[in-house]
């Protein structure tokens, strides 16, 4: 053995280290497989057979479980749905439903209520926290079942029959407004995400600061807009974005409360359409195909609208390297 | 602004913050809270800045009773330990923030700001956000907005507790000197006596949400009134020892043990007369280690200080600390003679553990 060899050669403490290395290495890999399988087979595959489906015109009269017998059309279904005469109204549904509920319920009255309850006793915030993850906690289908009741037509209905007993007119107030009710329901819903997400950025603020606002002679309302506010902008943004993406893809509440009536497609959003479409078609005729293609559209809607708030939010400054290194 | 502060107490629930509180603060004073963690100092200066409601009691700014004046209208500026920069703003916004909120014009703020900047010598960091400064630094700043709407009142707490000893050092000497300049009343909490000390021009000692003393710092050194005073003033702490002060034909003696130490009848009267067992007490640098000392130990273990060694000296069952010169190079396991220097010994009652010597 020459000289140089030795001189090349990895010295044993070394081989050991990239040993060990490799090791934790393996054994990340392997503490991420679980997850890493439950994803691949509940969300990439189905994905792809959606994806799939969305390019053939599989429905209830040639259906066929064989992929491989299915009959590729391209992007047919997906020219039908443009020129679907109400595709452009559910479209347009689904904006105002995600915007208008957003705006009022999951981010503004969630701030309201982690405002309020932040700013009075610590118990008497807990509880009034708790009563607002009622309706998330509730089954849908008991939650809508109770909102019915309350609405429903004379004589059954909870508020017609105090309308009753006043004196005036009863309504049919699913009927006569049925996006209040739709964005209403939602709402109380959507309400708790972000209450939970703001309570915890507002107590995480340290409470010297919190001090030295009022103490450098700021009322409560100037402590909010001038040190609360701009201190759980990152909070407010990822409720923003999140509960976007959320909303466009809920569709169980309404396809209870009004299954996007009433008449044509009046509270019809692309998810329910989507679902009518492939699963519970009026005339027994399922569309899988055309389906498909609509829940495809709203992934790739849901997709740019998560890149863009990322951009426009800039995301990435909130991603710290990792504290813990691993050696 | 003169402070007085009457029958204060702060409760949480059960917990007690403050109980009782009763202390005067003059115009132009520096006062501070001195006392273990926990006792309530916080809670007092708090409660003093408007963020707690008393329980009981009256505070006054002046002749106004301020109970329950908000904060913004106490005129009060507070610097904390931690210091409380808006992260979110950058050092002039910071600074600027308390006349923001007086809505005082946008050319008098600026104005005002980069006055105060210069004076704190912060003056290029304007630009920058507080994440971007260091801990001596972010102080200048906490101190410069706490200044920067003229307040009557100046509040700190520990507001030295988290730089290096060296920067303490400095920042101790601005303090005192900004606050002697501006004439601005003062109550800095603190838990390190050197800075009450050295700051004060008198010192409200505290324990247990009550306060103890309330002096000049060279009273509580030399005239502790309490037990806890006399152990908590001064560092290294002052020796502690159980003895009984006894008298024959005009001669004084306070023994514990073996141990024999004569007195002087201005230290020896009192706790002769209140007979019994006594807690006497003696700080170390009146110990010396000396030929003719009154009593023999072994020294147990010797700690460098630098300046000087610190020494634990034990004679039978009592332990000692004493301060001796470097030089003399002392050894754990040398046996040595003590001096005590008993005109500056101090009497307690083991009871009330209140001063034999120094009344009201
Ligand atoms: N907001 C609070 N709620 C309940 N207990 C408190 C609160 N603030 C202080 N305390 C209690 O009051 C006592 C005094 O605390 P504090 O004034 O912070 O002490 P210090 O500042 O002297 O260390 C402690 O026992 C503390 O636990
Ligand atoms: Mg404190």
């Amino acid at each position: 053995m020459s000289e140089s060899d030795t001189k090349a050669k990895p010295s044993a403490a070394f081989l050991q280290s990239r040993r060990n290395a490799l090791r934790s290495y393996l054994g990340a890999y392997g503490f991420m497989a679980p997850a890493g399988v439950l994803v691949i087979i509940f969300f990439l595959v189905p994905v792809a057979i959606v994806l799939y489906l969305s390019v053939t015109n599989l429905a209830s009269s040639n259906f066929t479980s064989d992929l491989a017998r299915m009959e590729f059309i391209g992007l047919k279904n997906y020219e039908t749905l443009l020129n679907d005469q109400f595709a452009r109204k559910i479209f347009f549904n689904t904006i105002f439903y995600v915007l208008v509920t957003l705006s009022i319920f999951n981010v503004s009255l969630a701030l309201v209520v982690s405002l309020l309850t932040t700013h009075i006793d610590r118990s008497a915030g807990f509880v009034f926290r708790a009563l607002w993850i009622l309706p998330r906690i509730t089954s849908p289908v008991v939650y809508i079942l109770i909102w019915k009741r309350m609405m429903a037509e004379a004589p059954f209905g909870i508020l017609n029959q105090f309308n009753e007993l006043l004196g005036q007119p009863t309504y049919n107030y699913v009927s006569t407004n049925p996006w209040v009710f739709v964005v209403v329901v939602n709402g109380f819903i959507g309400v708790s995400f972000g209450m939970i997400i703001f309570t915890s950025a507002i107590e995480s603020i340290p409470k010297d600061l919190l001090n030295a606002s009022l103490v450098d002679g700021s009322s409560r309302m100037q402590r909010i807009r001038y040190v609360i506010l701009p201190l759980i902008r990152w909070p407010l943004l990822f409720v923003v974005t999140y509960q976007t993406l959320s909303l466009l893809t809920s569709f169980v509440e309404i396809q209870l409360l009004t299954d996007g009536g009433p008449g044509l497609y009046r509270t019809e959003v692309w998810s329910l359409t989507a679902f009518h479409r492939a699963l519970s078609n009026y005339f027994g005729n399922a569309q899988w195909g055309y389906g498909s293609a609509f829940a495809v559209l709203l992934v790739m809607i849901g997709v740019v609208l998560a890149v863009i708030y990322m951009r426009v939010f800039r995301f990435d400054e909130l991603v710290a390297e990792p504290r813990v290194e691993a050696l | 602004m003169e402070i007085r502060i009457d029958n204060l107490t702060k409760k949480f629930g059960d917990v007690v913050g403050v109980e009782d509180l009763t202390l005067h603060i003059d115009d132009g004073e520096f006062v501070a809270f001195l006392g273990p963690s926990g006792c309530g100092k916080t809670t007092t200066l708090l409660t003093l800045a408007g963020i707690y409601k008393p329980t009981d009691g009256l505070i006054r700014f002046g002749e106004r009773v301020v109970n329950t004046v908000q904060p913004k209208d106490r005129n009060i500026g507070m610097v904390f330990q931690s210091y409380a920069l808006y992260p979110h703003m950058t050092i002039f916004q910071n600074i600027a923030y308390p006349l923001k909120l007086k809505k005082t014009p946008k050319n008098v703020q600026n104005e005002r700001v980069r006055q105060v900047a210069n004076v704190m010598g912060i003056g290029e960091l304007l630009d920058r956000r507080p994440g971007q400064l260091s801990g001596g630094q972010q102080q200048r700043v906490a101190l410069g907005r706490a200044l920067v709407k003229e307040p009557d009142v100046l509040l700190f707490d520990e507001p030295l507790s988290n730089l290096d000893a060296r920067l303490r050092l400095t920042m101790r000497g601005e303090i005192k000197h900004l606050q002697k300049n501006l004439g601005i009343t003062s109550i800095y909490v603190t838990h390190d006596q050197l800075e009450a000390m050295t700051m004060a021009d008198r010192i409200a000692v505290m324990n247990r949400g009550r306060l103890q003393a309330f002096d000049a710092p060279d009273e509580l050194y030399d005239r502790p009134k309490t037990l806890f005073v006399a152990g908590f003033v001064g560092n290294p702490p002052m020796n502690f020892l159980n003895v009984s002060v006894s008298q024959s034909n005009g001669h004084f003696l306070a023994e514990a043990e073996t141990i024999q130490l004569p007195l002087g009848a201005d230290r020896g009267e009192p706790p002769a007369r209140h007979g019994g067992a006594v807690v006497m007490g003696i700080r170390p640098e009146d110990i010396q280690i000396a030929a003719d000392g009154d009593v023999t130990g072994e020294i147990f273990v010797v700690e460098p200080l630098g300046r000087e060694d610190l020494i634990d000296a034990r004679v039978g069952e009592h332990s000692f600390i004493l301060l001796a010169d470097t030089e003399k190079q002392h050894r754990a396991g040398e046996s040595v003679s003590l001096k005590f220097d008993m005109t500056q010994a101090q009497f307690f009652d083991p009871q009330t553990e209140r001063s034999l010597l120094w009344h009201h």
